[in-house]
This record gives structure tokens, sequence and C-alpha cells, in this order.
């Protein structure tokens, strides 16, 4: 089943199409990747899809359900979660504390459930522990969860930002460049998080640079180049692609053809 | 008997006791009284700004335009329009929330400096108001005998202990709100706000909408500080909405501590006894108080509160992180030789125990 389906999509800065025509698919239970030359427009393609952005022509529809111009709250409310190029965390708080944070958006207690310590409020402080510990057991650092963001390596931040997105109950899963300043060796690890995912009932959207973990990862692959579709298709087509090797190799390839 | 443990709540427990036992040492004495009442009626529109300051980080600097509202609309509806004290102070406390709420809708939509600019802008705009619109608020005559609260034959409140304890419980009813918001998922989505807008965004949090309600109920609290003040002190000039009580009150927050829950309580005692202190130097005070505002800033900059607890923090994270590896050892040990690379790298594990 199709879980969400961009339609043409565009986003104009001023003469600059950032973004122009994109069409895509993404399937429930499968792996997406996006990828691209930097400057190819993947991350304002997700900031389109998250509602940051307004786009300037086509649509987006989750779930069968319109969200072109939808702000990321409701995006995150209907189930489409994100996480960030640059590591964002709140470096001041635990890895807990952060986590918990993601369950803002399923809290339903208002402050007066909060101050009269209504059974609504202590049964919704025990939920949203219960899940943001399971988030954190899931991404494997849960024996980091005293501890403060900006004080564990960087791959236990990039897990702690995919956690806290898990927190929100998302179906669809937006990661930006998740294996981004992550050493080699552990994007193998990072990739088995990210290849589990789909079992937990969560399909996974990604923009990522690193070609190893991409090619053994995704199910599909979106070439973008200058805003524009490239090239779609299963890994092995794209690796075959003249296209996409031309993107990639700079065209100093065809000359010496 | 956690409680007992918890050191903050132990200090708070402390500085509520004191300040509860405050009128058996003064009660003779009524200029102490009322200096002691006034810094707490002052104390409750500070923790209004701890809403909107600590927990939201939007600089408001409409506080003391607030407070000045909740002042004249207690002074003003008990006088001139002869309410009792009860109903001109619940038609109040609606009406700077109404204020409150317009006003943020315009404010919120400006950002960072954007916002500090703006809010005092609304803060001058008030005062203006209030020292200008001779006809109702007659300027800078002020507003003589504002009503007492009517004690129903029970309580009189003319005698300065009784109105101590009156503006005490709706202080302690501030400070339990707080705390309960802090710990609640309103606290956690007003901190979030604090630390990145964007990030907030991203995990589904109604930035706009929070922002407005944590500057409507900044403004409440105000309100509510104003109009006791007012009761307290009855009589009331332009002053009381000026923008110098914005900054007394910033000043309040940062000497406690922004964010904490007993912060404010504590900076607004400590400072309105520093000002009394030096009341006989008047102009010259600001010579000793700067300096030691200055130090602050520089070695505490989360207020005493917010110094005394990252202390707090500290030790507590420790002693959980030790157990955290302890049951993690047990449970399942391959797992930590796994991870023990990435485990021990930031942290000495002498520390820890």
């Amino acid at each position: 089943m199709t879980l969400l389906e961009i339609r043409d999509l565009g986003k104009r800065f001023g003469g600059l199409d950032a973004v122009k025509d994109v069409s895509l698919d993404v399937e429930e239970g499968r792996i997406t990747a996006v990828i691209g030359p930097n400057g190819a427009g993947k991350s304002t393609l997700f900031n389109l899809i998250h509602g940051y952005y307004r786009p300037t022509s086509g649509s987006v529809t989750f779930k069968g359900d319109d969200i072109t111009n939808s702000s990321p709250h409701h995006a995150v409310a209907d189930g489409i979660a994100r996480t960030f190029q640059t590591t964002h965390l709140f470096d001041d708080s635990t890895l807990l504390e952060n986590v918990l944070a993601g369950r803002i958006v399923r809290s339903k207690s208002t402050i007066f459930d909060a101050v009269f310590h209504t059974p609504r409020h202590r049964r919704e402080s025990r939920i949203n522990k219960d899940k943001a510990m399971e988030a954190l057991e899931f991404c494997e650092i849960d024996t980091h969860r005293h501890d403060l963001a900006s004080n564990v390596p960087q791959e236990v931040q990039k897990r702690t930002a995919v956690a806290m997105a898990l927190a929100t109950e998302p179906e669809l899963l937006l990661l930006d460049e998740p294996a981004g300043g992550i050493p080699e060796e552990e994007t193998t690890d990072f990739g088995n998080l990210i290849r589990s995912l789909p079992k937990r009932g969560v399909s996974v959207l990604l923009v990522e640079h690193k070609m190893s973990m991409i090619m053994g990862l995704a199910d599909t692959i979106l070439v973008l180049d200058h805003g524009q579709k490239l090239a779609l298709g299963t890994p092995a087509e794209i690796q075959s692609n003249p296209d996409v090797i031309r993107a990639y190799l700079g065209s100093t390839a065809e000359e010496k053809k | 008997m956690n409680a007992l443990k918890n050191p903050r709540l132990l200090g708070m427990l402390a500085v509520v006791i004191v300040l509860a036992a405050a009128p058996i040492f003064f009660a003779e004495q009524n200029y102490a009284m009322r200096v002691v009442t006034v810094g707490m009626c002052a104390a409750i529109a500070v923790y209004g700004l701890n809403i909107i300051l600590g927990f939201t980080g939007q600089l408001s600097l409409a506080q003391g335009g607030f407070f000045g509202i909740g002042a004249y609309g207690v002074g003003l509806l008990t006088t001139d329009f002869d309410w009792s004290f009860w109903s001109a102070f619940i038609v109040t406390i609606i009406g700077t929330a109404a204020v409150g709420y317009l006003c943020g809708l315009i404010a919120l939509r400006t950002k960072d400096e954007y916002f500090a600019i703006f809010t005092m802008a609304i803060g001058f705009i008030i005062f203006l108001v209030i020292s200008r619109w001779e006809s109702v608020t007659h300027a800078h005559s002020g507003v003589n005998n504002v009503k007492f609260p009517e004690g129903g034959g029970i309580i009189d409140f003319e005698s300065p202990v009784a109105m101590f304890y009156l503006v005490f419980v709706i202080l302690l009813i501030c400070i339990y709100v707080t705390h309960a918001i802090r710990r609640s998922s309103v606290g956690r989505t007003l901190l979030t706000i604090r630390t990145s807008e964007d990030l907030a965004d991203a995990i589904g949090v109604r930035v706009g909408f929070s922002k407005q309600l944590a500057f409507a109920a900044s403004a409440v609290l105000g309100g509510i500080g104003g109009g006791l003040y007012a009761t307290v002190v009855g009589f009331i000039g332009p002053d009381s909405a000026s923008i110098d009580k914005t900054f007394e009150f910033l000043m309040f927050i940062l000497v406690g501590g922004m964010g904490t829950v007993a912060g404010p309580l504590l900076g607004s005692m400590i400072v309105t006894f520093l000002f009394e202190l030096f009341q006989d130097f008047q102009a010259y005070r600001f010579i000793v108080l700067g300096p030691i505002i200055v130090a602050l800033v520089i070695f505490a900059p989360r207020g005493i509160i917010g110094y005394l607890g990252g202390i707090v923090d500290r030790r507590s994270r420790k002693q959980k992180i030790a157990e955290a590896r302890r049951t993690a050892d047990g449970a399942s040990p391959e797992y930590d030789t796994a991870k023990s690379g990435t485990v021990t790298s930031g942290i000495d594990p002498e520390e820890t125990k």
C-alpha cells in the first residue's frame, strides 16, 4: 500500500527551483531513499513533506489525506516523524528527558490535570515513561538514559534522535542523513537499526550520502539532481543508470568515453 | 519518606517555613510586615515572568505593565466604582488574561530580541495610558484608599498579619502550580520551545499556541500580584506600572534562578531585603547592588537556585548512571562488553562510583 504520495512537488526560492516536479510513492513497510549531490534539493524535499516549507506547486498525500499545506505539528500528529541532518537534541537534558519530549504530541493531559494530579495525568505519565524507555531500548541506548545528551558520543546522539522520533509513534519516519558524522565502522550497526524499523511498523524515507549503506538498505531509490528527478528504481537499477553515473562523477566521465 | 531525601524539596520547605513564621517575629512591626508582604506580591508577578522567560525562554518586558493593570484594576474598581475587593479582584484577573492574550497574539509573531523590544513597548504603552489618562486613572495623583479584602466577619484583613497570610496562601498556590507545570508534559512542552523552536516543531509541539498560553498565564500572574499589591499598600501611583518594575522583577528572577520553582521566591525576598538595607543610600544603592548582580551573572548565571540545583542534579545523575551501569552489567554482560568502548569514553568510571 502506498503510504505517502508525492505528486509534481515544487518549491521556488526567488528565481531558483530548489525542488521541481518531483513525484514519489513511499510504500508501507519499505525503506525508500533519496540520494543526490549536494544542493540537489533533498533536505528541501523533506521540509516540504513535513510542512516546514509550503510547496509552490504539487501535492503531498499521506494515508489518502491531503497534507500539502499542513504544519509540522499536524504532520507529527498524523504519524510522520523526522530527524535532522545536524543532530538536534536538548543538550542540557538527559537522553530519557529528550525522548520523553517526543511524547508531548501524544499527551492529552492539560495543566489542570497536572495541578490536580488527576488519574489521567498519572496514567499518562506512566505510559509516556514506558514508551520512552521502550524507544530507548529499541535503539539500544537505554544504558545511557541518565547521561546528558551533550556528554554522549555522536553515534548515541544520532540514535537518541531516532528514539525521540519513534516516541511520537510515527508510521513514516523521515531520516535526514542519519549516519552523517558517524565513523565508518559504526554505520553497519546503524544500518541494522534502520533495517529493523519496518518490522516495527515504521516505514522509512531517508536521505543519505554513504552509498555503501544506501545500496544495502533501500528498497527503492530516488536520485535528485538540481531539484529534479534523475532516476527512480531499485539499487541495482540505480547503480547501472548512466545518468546517475554522469551526475555523480561529473561530465569528465562522459568526455572520456 | 522519599521526599525527605530530596534536597530540592527540603530547601523549598525551609524557605516556606521561614516565611510562614515571619509574622511571629515582625507582628509588632507593621513596616517590616508590609515590606515582606509587598515583596511577596512582587514574587507572584515574578512567578508569571518565570513561566514566559524561565520556562518558555521568551524575554517579556511587559510584566511591569501587567502588574500595573492588576493594581489599577483593583484600585479603580474598589474606589471610583465602589466594588467589593473580591469582585474587583476576579474581574481584574479576567481582564489581565484578556489583555495578555490579545497582546500575545501580536507580540508572539516576533522572536528573540524583537519580542523583548515589542513587549517593552507594550509595557510602556500601559504605563503611558495609566500616567496620562487623567479622567480615568487620576494620573499622578494616583488612587487612594484602595479597599481591604472583605473577611466576611471572620478574618479582619485590616490587620497586617491577616493580609500577610492572604498573600502568602496565594503565593503558595503559585509555587505549587509552577511545580506542577515543571514536572508535567505542559512544562516539558515549554522547555522544549525554550531549547529549540525548530526541534519542538519537528516533534509535534504546537509552538505558537503554547507560547500564547504561556504569555497569557504570565500576564495573569502579573495581574494577581498587582491586584494584591494595591490592597496591601492602599495607595497606588503610576510608578506601579513603570518599566522600572519590569526590571526589578527581572533582577528578582536573575538572582533567584530562571526556570526554577524556588528561584522567584528566594530572589524576590533577597533583593527586597537588600533594597531595604540600602534604603538610606537611595540613588547610590545600585553602586553596591550592581557589582553583586554582575558577579552573579558571571559566576552563577542560572541564579542561586539554578546553581544549587546544578550541584544536586549532577550528584543524583551520577548515582543513577552508576545504578544503570550496575543493572546492565548483571542483566546482559555481552551487551556491555560490546559497547564498553563507547560507554566509558566520556566518563571516568571511578568518578561514577
